[in-house]
């Protein structure tokens, strides 16, 4: 068969077979992220059916699919949301880093997977997925609660977190010596303040650069700008991602709404043949030897959470449930840890084991994130009852 | 009143206040320009009990009924030495023939001698409107007469 006509029909079965299971998803109240993940899983290497066409496409569209999420992810939040979060919650965002990626590095170590391994990981079970928290707040109705300013800025702590830690891991996966590795991190720190600081002064300038009344204009200015920024980005080993988001947060005001709006279809599509081909480069066989550990990395991590959650909540002088509320939200792994993942298994030099052992990670926390945010209260109100009334004395 | 108000980075904001009862009640003002209104639960002042999305049209009218309420009963008290003479307030419907006309068209003053003393509309008062103030569906009328007199206003409005 024609080499594009075989493409197009396995692209075309593929892209089908996630509108499937986004509507399954969606029809049992979940995040399409791990249906996504098993859809990959049962394409690629070692799957049901091997699909070898689309690869050199779902490559690309991937990288695409990472710069997009990163650029919207930098539009969510204005600057100076992104500064008050950081001056309000830098004390529970530096308890989220270490308890959260301590665990992840901790077991990278163990399982002797080096520097590299521990970084990947810890990055991997540090970050929370703000998509699916966002979600979760706003299904369960949970918009006007006192606690839910707390796990926003630990979201918006995180956010900015990634935009250092991006550029390290990136220096880090390139083999780059620790005096050059020193170097990203100045260079990232820099630049982070400097579109910062550009974003609160002049962030209408560079709004007025992308915007446009009209739609096409404009999707075509935004895409192309997020494009060229994050190319440039890697030419300077400073991580595409991290020049999508910078451009992102340094889009502000209107333009980021509509940003926002025009920018989603394209996010959709294009992060779900991002998950997709992250499942299709994973040997399902390869994760049953790692599923324990993934389970124990999973209950570590979703309890260190809930500390980090509950401490922040009760310092914002919230009472005992809604400290449970905090944490458990805030448990969901997703997007940004499939990413962090992804660098590492393009970049060629880590354990096939570590995707594995991250898809099954990522698995799970998807699932159990928005089932804890939803029944961690009732659990902790029977759990607190005592069990049965003291017997009265005859 | 002690409104807080509270960033919700990538949300909005979210505007509340403790009321006398103990429940915190308030609006979450959304990004997209939609507004959220949320009423906490009498055991847990963290969470809400209800959380109602409103269109913007939902939000005024709502805002004029409170409002509306308000000042009803500020001009009660302020007429109680009066006898005979009541406070009452209707809102315009959708189907109501004065929509969109002239307030003085109604000639509710001269039919039956009720003044109307202030409108409500998209949550700010319009204090004694002039006759060719026109008239909005969703507007609130606060109507100052005599009982007898209010009933025939009402019909007015409703039937023309």
């Amino acid at each position: 068969m024609d080499r594009v006509a075989l493409t197009l029909i396995e692209l075309g079965a593929v892209v089908f077979c996630l509108g499937l299971l986004a509507r399954l998803a969606g029809r049992i109240g979940m995040s399409p992220i791990p249906l996504y993940l098993v859809g990959g899983l049962c394409f690629g290497a070692g799957g049901v059916v091997e699909l070898s066409g689309m690869k050199e496409f779902s490559h690309l569209a991937g990288e695409i699919g990472v710069i997009l999420l990163l650029l919207m992810l930098g539009l969510e939040y204005t600057a100076t949301e992104l500064v008050t979060g950081l001056r309000r919650s830098w004390k529970a965002g530096i308890l989220d880093f270490v308890l959260n990626f301590v665990p992840g590095a901790a077991l990278a170590a163990l399982l002797g997977w080096g520097v590299v391994g521990a970084m990947v990981m810890g990055g991997v079970t540090y970050i929370s997925s703000s998509g699916i928290a966002a979600k979760v707040i706003t299904d369960l109705g949970r918009i006007g609660n006192r606690e839910t300013p707390v796990v926003l800025s630990i979201l918006v702590f995180e956010d900015l977190a990634m935009a250092v830690y991006l550029p390290i891991l990136t220096a880090t996966l390139a083999g780059v010596s620790f005096l050059g590795g020193m170097q990203t991190v100045g260079v990232s720190l820099a630049v982070v303040t400097v579109v910062l600081l550009v974003a609160l002064r002049h962030g209408h300038h560079v709004s007025k650069a992308v915007h446009s009344e009209n739609s096409e204009v404009f999707l075509l200015n935004l895409l192309g700008a997020a494009l060229l920024v994050s190319g440039v980005a890697a030419a300077l080993q400073v991580s595409a991602a991290v020049g999508a988001f910078m451009l992102g947060i340094a889009i502000s005001g209107a333009t980021a709404h509509s940003a926002t709006r025009i920018l989603e279809p394209l996010r959709d599509l294009f992060a779900a043949i991002f998950f997709v081909a992250f499942g299709l480069n994973t040997d399902p066989a390869s994760i049953p030897p790692v599923l324990a550990w993934a389970l124990v990395l999973a209950v570590v991590t979703a309890a260190t959470k809930i500390i980090t959650g509950a401490w922040a909540a009760k310092r914002a002088g919230i009472a005992r449930p809604g400290r449970f509320r905090a944490g458990a939200a805030l448990i969901a792994r997703g997007e940004f840890s499939i990413v962090i993942a992804g660098l590492a298994v393009t970049s060629g030099v880590v354990e096939a084991e570590l995707a594995a052992l991250a898809t099954a990670y990522v698995l799970i926390m998807a699932v159990i994130g928005p089932l804890a945010a939803r029944y961690i209260e009732p659990l902790v109100k029977k759990l607190s009852r005592p069990a049965r009334p003291e017997p009265v004395p005859a | 009143m002690n409104v807080e108000e509270t960033d919700l980075p990538g949300l909005g904001r979210r505007k509340d206040f403790m009321t006398a009862s103990g429940r915190r009640i308030g609006v979450v003002e959304l990004r997209e320009g939609q507004t959220e209104l949320f009423v906490s639960t009498w055991d847990d002042p963290d969470t809400c009990q209800a959380s109602i999305p409103l269109t913007g049209d939902e939000a005024a009218t709502l805002g004029n009924l409170l409002g509306g309420q308000h000042l009803a009963m500020k001009l009660t008290e302020a007429h109680r030495e009066v006898p005979g003479i009541t406070t009452r307030q209707f809102s315009i419907a959708a189907d109501s023939p004065f929509q969109n006309q002239p307030m003085g068209k109604a000639c509710i003053r001269t039919r039956c001698g009720v003044s109307i003393v202030a409108i409500m509309r998209e949550g700010e008062v319009v204090p004694s409107p002039g006759p060719d103030v026109l008239l909005h569906p969703g507007d609130l009328l606060v109507a100052v007469g005599t009982q007898e007199g209010l009933d025939a206003a009402a019909d007015i409005l409703r039937n023309g």
